[in-house]
């Protein structure tokens, strides 16, 4: 569960520690992870780190869309610099789920190259087949381990990220768009709820499938 | 006691942990994400933990004391127990939370509080245990001597 006020702090934190290190961000793997959940953001942070990726921490879809530039009201704000290389998300959290995060990087055509992985507790196929169809890397289910990190990160050779390969997954066939000036339904969609275990969430936090005021709350786009 | 019968008892001890289920092999994973230059790491882990398990028990707590049971709400707190509890190797916790989620699923108020009952002894005694583990190592650091791996 996201913590109030933690996420300026971590922006700030985040900011400071680009800007000490931007000399020698040039070879480094950057991986945008995306865990709501404190103890595993502190794991993967530690299993990328010892793995020798710069990592960029956030606890939800919404900061990692802001964080990638995706959300139009806070823009990267002069991070374009800062190129991501790889995400790693957990497939359950309020809010944005990790599925719902993955369509909308695989529908932006700045970011649609950046490989997405999916964690999730729960080794459910239908979930796996659904995320590797939407164009995820690759799925791991917790705990995460080193070895699951090294494999991750053959995914991010420069050759796979300029997109020279195609891969036989199927992906969406969309026009190319800018996301930032899309509007607010295009959250619908994804409307298809998964038939077996869908994610738990308490029932106050609004999914971002919803189609109206949740939406809004959110504030995706400027256009509130 | 000298140095080498205090790491001789923090072994015995680690080893027992493992032996009684309390701790698994992402306990293990944790300790070798360890190192000079992060030798804190499994501390801070198990810190965080500690608080989040803190505040999830007592969510649990309130929803179940309600008069209307939200299960959802209930089932969501469980599964990031569990989550959390799996990330850290916390095992006996972990598989009661299975447990708990079923009931919860099942829309069974006894169960629940039953589970929750169980969860909280469980986690006590992980708590405890690991508490006195570090501080074992502790003792071994601050006699001048390394803690065996």
């Amino acid at each position: 569960m996201a913590r109030d006020g933690g996420v300026t702090w971590r922006r700030t934190e985040k900011i400071d520690r680009f800007n000490l290190s931007a000399t020698d961000t040039a070879e480094e793997v950057h991986v945008l992870a995306v865990d709501d959940s404190l103890v595993d953001r502190k794991v993967i942070e530690r299993l990328l780190r010892i793995s020798s990726c710069k990592v960029t921490a956030v606890d939800s879809g919404i900061r990692a869309l802001q964080f990638l530039g995706l959300d139009e009201e806070k823009s990267s704000n002069g991070f374009n610099d800062l190129k991501v290389d790889l995400i790693i998300t957990d497939y359950c959290m309020p809010g944005m789920t990790g599925y719902e995060l993955l369509k909308k990087v695989k529908e932006s055509s700045t970011f649609r190259e950046i490989p997405v992985v999916i964690m999730s507790s729960e080794n459910v196929l239908t979930r796996i087949d659904r995320c590797l169809k939407e164009g995820a890397e690759d799925f791991i289910v917790k705990p995460v381990k080193l070895s699951d990190v090294k494999r991750i990160k053959d995914y991010t050779t420069r050759e796979f990220r300029v997109g020279e390969k195609q891969g036989p997954r199927k992906r969406k066939q969309r026009d190319s768009f800018d996301l930032s000036s899309s509007p607010p339904s295009i959250l619908s969609s994804s409307s298809s709820p998964e038939s077996q275990s869908p994610c738990p969430s308490p029932p106050s936090i609004p999914s971002a499938s919803a189609l109206d005021s949740p939406t809004r709350r959110l504030k995706m786009t400027s256009s509130e | 006691m000298d140095l080498v019968q205090l790491q001789r008892q923090l072994v015995d001890y680690r080893t027992s942990l493992y032996h009684e289920g309390f701790l698994d092999e992402q306990f293990t994973q944790l300790k070798e994400l360890q190192d000079e230059n992060n030798p804190d790491f499994v501390v801070e882990v198990v810190s965080l933990f500690f608080e989040d398990s803190e505040r999830l028990l007592n969510e649990l707590s309130k929803a179940l004391e309600q008069q209307v049971i939200d299960f959802k709400r209930i089932d969501a707190h469980v599964h990031q127990f569990k989550g959390s509890s799996s990330s850290i190797g916390a095992q006996r916790v972990q598989k009661l939370c299975i447990v708990f989620r079923n009931f919860c699923e099942a829309q069974n108020v006894e169960g629940c509080l039953k589970c929750l009952q169980q969860v909280k002894h469980e986690y006590s005694i992980v708590k405890t245990k690991l508490e006195s583990m570090f501080q074992l190592e502790r003792q071994i650091l601050n006699a001048g001597g390394s803690v065996p791996v």
